[in-house]
């Protein structure tokens, strides 16, 4: 099997894109990673869209055929990939695979999502998609009261203040003011946070990822293929790997653990002989404060019941012994679900490439990236390092 | 704009819906709902169908206030898990109480009563929903 690397990335602003389409996002974060990468769009052989909800807010599908058009290369091999929050994630799990395999040298993989084009409420009904339609959805439950129960359990089993969990929405923000991609650059305080107006209790507003457009891609190419382009810094996707959980949250056994994360992230870390200690820099899918403790709990950073430590005592900023959410993760960044698995990994790229601006870490070699699908339903988990 | 939903779809849930029918694995001794083929936990097809119980009490519940867009004219409404007296857990909205008086640990009894309606054209759903128990 061969290695894959990173060769190029691109991405737009997160925002409420009124003057952009789909295609226009996605074909503009497109063009950006080829001309990134130095190879030309001759070059891509197959191409992998991550998106969940185009059909429903766009009445728009087939969007691998669609971008390969618009970016002006009809013939190549393409389709769309979906699994809810982690269809990103799963579409990079795609396009690694196929270079791994050795079928294709050079392949891009898009996640996008235009979510403004929609009213709040169908909005609303689009992201509860991830969960079950026909007996879960069908309550009146949104995708945010899924969440506000993994909350309700998780303070309850662990008895940890909402203070203490709400305060990643601070952190988010604070490193999304030096992010000039990120759709919130300003600072929040806690006090802010808790007292904005709850969407689902004890969830508030800004404990939540935002609505918003955007669109993030990749063009992963094989050892040979990079060799050619002279490349000083070698980015290699070292682990990749997509795992499942039972699809309804009240079917599990702990609502507080998310074991797909948990076999996701032992898998990505096996295959790139890494443990825990090994992260230098940390994309985790915070789409609720909860969750993001939950998720540093899960990949093995803290025991149970303790992955808000790290953030209260400052292991998470970016001079601490696991910078995470560097350039504002899924709060402040902004969350343009399909898109945001692919974002993640743009990220790292620019931490292991120095190239993060004033949220730099000082000299990464490993960078993980977790992305989310529904409360957990799947989960996808890279490893990028740098190879010298 | 959410989409209509076919006749036949609402019409083939009915009695798992109406009557709470999960499943009892024989393999493994887990319950759950809804009731399918398959255990979600260990994957045998050694499922019986069984009629869960129809009080239970309030495991955790949260006031929906922003909706989707078929509930709108509803919330805030009250959504919880409730652990029903065989220990199956179940989604279901909590109705006839003040959204302000729910409380974990809230004994309930189940009601069938009206989900949503399909605008003017679509068929009108119903399913169980969760109220106080008067004991
Ligand atoms: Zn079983």
């Amino acid at each position: 099997m061969r290695r894959v690397f990173i060769a190029g990335v691109g991405a737009t602003r997160v925002d409420e894109h009124w003057d952009k389409s789909l295609r226009d996002l996605m074909r503009e974060s497109s063009l950006k990673a080829i001309q990134d990468s130095g190879l030309s769009k001759k070059d891509i052989e197959a191409i992998y869209v991550g998106n969940m909800s185009s059909g429903f807010l766009q009445g728009q599908e087939h969007l691998g055929s669609l971008l390969a058009t618009w970016i002006g290369v009809p013939g190549v091999a393409a389709a769309k990939v979906e699994a809810a929050c982690a269809s990103g994630g799963a579409a990079l799990h795609q396009a690694y695979l196929a270079v791994r395999s050795g079928v294709y040298d050079c392949v891009l993989v898009v996640g996008v999502e235009k979510m403004t084009d929609a009213y709040t409420g169908d909005v609303t009904d689009a992201l509860v998609m991830a969960e079950d339609q026909e007996y879960v959805a069908f309550t009146g439950l949104s995708f945010v009261a899924l969440n506000a129960f993994v909350y309700r359990y998780y303070m309850k089993k662990y008895g940890v203040r909402q203070e203490d969990i709400a305060y990643f929405a601070v952190h988010d923000h604070k490193y999304a003011v030096n992010n000039p991609l990120a759709q919130y650059p300003r600072p929040i305080t806690l006090d802010e946070v808790m007292k904005s107006p709850l969407v689902a209790d004890p969830i508030h507003l800004l404990e939540s990822a935002p609505i918003g457009d955007g669109s993030a891609a990749l063009v992963l190419c094989s050892e040979e293929k990079l060799k050619a382009l002279g490349k000083d810094v070698h980015l290699e996707i070292a682990g990749s790997a997509v795992a499942t959980d039972v699809f309804s949250l009240h079917e599990r056994a702990d609502p507080t653990t998310l074991l797909a994360t948990v076999k996701a992230a032992r898998k990505a870390f096996s295959m790139a002989s890494i443990e825990p200690k090994d992260v230098d820099v940390l994309e985790v899918h915070d789409a609720f404060t909860v969750l993001g403790v939950i998720h540093l709990e899960d990949m093995g950073f803290a025991k149970k019941g303790e992955g808000w430590r790290l953030l209260k005592e400052g292991q998470l900023e970016k001079d601490g012994d696991l910078p995470t959410n560097t350039m504002g993760g899924l709060k402040a960044r902004g969350h343009p679900v399909g898109a945001t698995g692919i974002y993640q990994v743009y990220e790292i790229t620019l931490q292991l490439r120095g190239e993060a601006g004033k949220n730099q870490v000082p000299d990464p070699e490993v960078g993980v990236a977790q992305n989310v699908g529904g409360v957990g339903g799947t989960v996808a988990v890279h490893v990028v390092r740098r190879v010298r | 704009m959410a989409y209509l939903r076919s006749v036949p779809r609402v019409w083939r849930e009915r009695e798992i819906k109406y009557r709470l029918i999960g499943g009892a694995c024989r393999s493994c001794g887990r319950r759950f709902y809804p009731y399918r083929q398959t255990c979600p936990a260990c994957g045998s097809e050694e499922v019986e169908r069984v009629k869960l119980p129809e009080t239970g009490t309030v495991e955790v519940f949260t006031v929906v206030r922003s909706p989707p867009s078929e509930f709108a004219e509803q919330a805030p409404y009250v959504v919880a898990l409730v652990r029903l007296d065989d220990g199956t857990l179940v989604p279901a909205q909590i109705t006839d109480v003040d959204p302000g008086e729910v409380y974990e640990g809230m004994r309930v009894e189940a009601a069938l009563r009206r989900y949503r309606t399909q605008g003017e054209r679509g068929i009108i759903e119903y399913g169980i929903k969760f109220r106080p128990l008067i004991q």
